[in-house]
């Protein structure tokens, strides 16, 4: 138990697999922050229930994760973001849906609390009406800074999110975001739901990481009650999520480009994407694949001309993204606009544990499917690419080289796979216990962490998507650029509002 | 005889012009759709768009002004007279006497002016940034186009475009490197001044990139119809008076027979649908520039008509 060993607890909490849980004292709770302050570890999450606060911590060094507890006695536990910023977000949400304040904290704003709720803090035991009180951004200060309000709803079709630019003509001074828009229950609706609605509640999370989000709550499920899905079942997720994978990163590379005004390669790549989601269609029959992982397995197995489908797409891929690459890499015009936009820091990296293309192409060398290594990632082989130049082009590339690395593990996958069992049966009854999994969606790790109650129903299911820590550093990205290039950049992180919002 | 001929040839031009913009605007878009592979909207699909704006009702914002709904009239009107300066098949129009490229320029720079004000008006972030961002440009593309306008001028002996198009189809003009250096220099200008890759994109949905498309985002129905159709007479104009400096073969004289003049207007619609076509693959094989690249491509422009200008003053036959 390295990772604990300089943080004093209180005990242990026996039935949380695979990594321990401990709850903490205050001087505990300090000392693990304290530990994320130096960087010796790293945020991997942070949440509530209604009268505790749980964080996940990993370090890097050794792969290791733990989760510390603290009971708030008075409905208040110390700050985290005051030492460790990344913890602000998830601080200001834990206070709207639960209640529990963090003390000494800098910013006490709500954060997924628009005032629109039918009831304050909606998870927590407290029942105190909130006061609404008007929303106020930073401050940036000096002449000549005006303000541009974008959102939440845009021009074209996205999510909505508010955007508030503080800028010198075309220059950014400051970006600050506003989410919580597409905020819908997620947690309170998985509480007391049997382990088959909360599988496809969590799939639903964010849509296109449907995959990713089934994957891990199936993993942290199977993980709370002791037993391990077949080596087929495993090999057929595997399947799923570097189809999804391909399909979003094909999306996105294409999206980036159009943002630059180069339709061309969108829609080159567009077509592709769609192969991708037929693939997905002709194997497992759904286009995103929602539905079909379930803790235990998979409930089906893949259709019987699925793995002709799949070769097909692979051939497919071969022959026309090389030519694809090579177009982005010899459009000069399309090269101005991606080099040098958008840097994020590698030590912002590093601090946010931003995972995904945006912690890789800053430097952060972390892949939940190589450090964590999940089953049946232990058995494959494949490349973590990793990029120090940390601006648009870098994630560009990062996908670029992560579509060839997928293309390599489906095939691989594909000649590994044998017939076999998709489903292990799941106890009938079990004693109250907690499962943590992290599994590699394709914009980053998602974190997945339950307690299930003695009739498998979830007493209390917490989901972080990667999008937590990386929306802040689009913040420090930004800065120094021009109003004009922030969609090329905002496109470049593609983060998730759904999977943020919850 | 002759005044009711001019009358009328003026006048058929003009309604061409006008009922043709919008296809071009249409065959522009379809060849961009056909080169990403897509099927792309029917060609008449922006008479839709107008017709269906026309019929809709006007939103206005509550603080907006006088000015704000005038000004789509003031745009159209402005830019309607300039495209029908040019000539399209047939020299010698009516107008032309009255009128010159320098007049034309400046019936656009006014719709430009009015447009930014409009902008500005309703006090919405967007219209500010797409304002400044088009009075940026503007600064730079009018005085290249103005240069371009002296080069050609100077070489032809006339500012009307009548004349200079007659002297430009004649064979006293030769190769000479100074057109070659105004006609680069007028087509960098054509692009910026329609809001084209690479200095903007007519097709862009994401508000903070727009320049054009800013400006006009607080207007709806009938005005927007307007705006639409004067910017599809804005790209018109540019692709009639490069046809008509650059490409003068043709174009029927003003006393030429009736076959002459259908002959032209065939011709003319074929230099539409070529420069179109070139305009569609040049948007599709690049990127758009950084905002602040900008000044550096029209600087560009500036400087080739200038050099055409000086050109032309150290050897009369360059």
């Amino acid at each position: 138990m390295g990772i604990l060993d300089s943080i004093p607890h209180v005990h242990a909490v026996p039935s949380h697999r695979p990594w321990p849980r401990v709850v903490v004292a205050e001087a505990g709770w300090r000392a693990a922050v304290d530990e994320l302050a130096a960087g010796r570890l790293t945020l991997l999450g942070l949440w509530g229930e209604p009268a505790v606060v749980h964080m996940a911590l990993l370090d890097e060094a050794v792969a290791e994760i733990a989760v510390v507890t603290y009971e708030c006695a008075a409905g208040s536990f110390p700050s985290v973001a005051r030492h460790h910023p990344p913890a602000l977000r998830l601080e200001r949400t834990i206070h709207d849906l639960f209640g529990l304040t963090s003390t000494s904290a800098d910013d006490v704003r709500p954060w997924l609390d628009h005032y629109v709720w039918d009831k304050s803090f909606p998870l927590g035991s407290r029942d105190a009406p909130r006061e609404a009180v008007l929303y106020r951004f930073l401050p940036a200060e000096g002449e000549a800074l005006h303000q541009v309000a974008v959102g939440p709803v845009h021009a074209g079709i996205i999510e909505p999110g508010h955007f508030r630019f503080t800028a010198n003509g075309e220059h950014v001074v400051r970006l600050e975001q506003w989410l919580g828009y597409t905020h819908k229950g997620v947690e309170s609706l998985l509480q007391g739901a049997n382990l088959e609605a909360a599988a496809k509640l969590a799939n639903r999370t964010s849509g296109d990481s449907a995959v990713a989000y089934a994957f891990a709550f199936a993993r942290a499920a199977e993980a709370a009650l002791d037993i391990e899905a077949p080596p087929h079942a495993t090999h057929l997720r595997a399947l799923m999520a570097e189809l999804e994978r391909l399909a979003n990163h094909f999306g996105d590379i294409g999206a980036i480009c159009n943002d630059a005004s180069f339709a061309l390669m969108h829609a080159q790549t567009g077509i592709l994407r769609e192969r991708c989601l037929r693939a997905a269609d002709a194997a497992f029959g759904h286009r995103l694949m929602m539905d079909v992982i379930v803790p235990g397995g998979v409930v089906r197995d893949i259709a019987p001309d699925g793995i002709a489908a799949l070769r097909t797409l692979l051939a497919e891929i071969d022959k026309v993204f090389p030519r694809l690459i090579e177009l982005y890499d010899n459009t000069a015009s399309l090269q101005d606009r991606t080099v040098t936009t958008g840097i994020v820091k590698t030590e912002y990296a590093r601090q946010f544990g931003a995972g995904g293309y945006v912690g890789r192409a800053s430097g952060r060398n972390f892949d939940a499917r190589r450090m964590l290594a999940y089953a049946p990632y232990d058995r494959l082989s494949f490349e973590v690419p990793v990029l120090e130049a940390g601006d648009v082009n870098a994630r560009v590339w990062i996908r670029i080289r992560e579509v060839e690395q997928s293309v390599a593990l489906i095939a691989q996958i594909l000649d590994l796979m044998a017939p076999g069992e998709i489903m292990s049966a799941l106890p009938a009854g079990h004693g109250e216990c907690e499962g943590l999994a992290v599994t590699e969606a394709f914009r980053g790790d998602v974190l997945v962490w339950l307690r299930l109650d003695r009739e498998l129903r979830v007493q209390r299911c917490h989901l972080r998507d990667a999008s937590w820590f990386q929306w802040p550093l689009l913040e420090t990205a930004i800065e120094g650029n021009i109003i004009a290039d922030f969609p090329l950049c905002n496109k470049s992180f593609n983060c998730s509002y759904s999977g943020a919002d919850l | 005889m002759t005044a009711l001929r001019d009358i009328l040839s003026q006048g058929a031009q003009m309604l061409l012009v006008l009922l043709l913009a919008p296809l071009l605007t249409g065959f522009v878009r379809k060849v961009k759709a056909r080169l990403l592979r897509r099927r792309g909207p029917p060609l008449v699909q922006p008479y839709r768009d107008l017709v269906r704006l026309m019929r809709k009702d006007v939103v206005l914002a509550d603080n907006a002004s006088w000015l704000f709904r005038v000004i789509p009239y003031l745009m159209f009107a402005g830019t309607w007279v300039a495209a029908s300066l040019v000539p399209t098949f047939g020299n010698g129009l009516l107008f032309s006497g009255t009128a010159d490229l320098i007049a034309i320029i400046a019936l656009l720079g006014s719709a430009r002016f009015f447009q930014a004000l409009a902008g500005m008006d309703v006090g919405t972030a967007f219209g500010g940034i797409g304002s400044s961002r088009e009075v940026m440009i503007a600064t730079l593309a009018e005085p290249a186009i103005l240069i371009t306008v002296f080069a050609v001028a100077m070489i032809a002996g006339s500012t009307q475009l009548s004349n200079v198009a007659e002297f430009m189809g004649s064979d006293a003009v030769g190769l000479r490197v100074s057109l070659g250096m105004a006609f680069v220099a007028l087509t960098i200008v054509a692009l910026a001044e329609n809001a084209r890759i690479p200095v903007d994109n007519p097709a862009t949905h994401l508000e903070l990139t727009m320049v054009h498309e800013a400006m006009v985002l607080e207007y709806s129905g009938r005005h927007l119809a307007l705006i639409d159709l004067s910017s599809q007479l804005k790209l018109l104009l540019y692709v009639s008076l490069i046809a008509c400096v650059f490409l003068p073969w043709g174009t029927a004289t003003a006393d030429a027979s009736v076959a002459t003049l259908a002959f032209g207007a065939l011709l003319y619609f074929g230099k539409l649908a070529v420069l179109g076509f070139l305009l569609a693959l040049f948007e599709t094989s690049i990127a758009k520039m950084r905002v602040f690249r900008i000044p550096e491509f029209l600087g560009a422009a500036l400087m080739l008509a200038l050099l055409a200008t000086l050109l032309r003053f150290v050897s009369g036959s360059l």
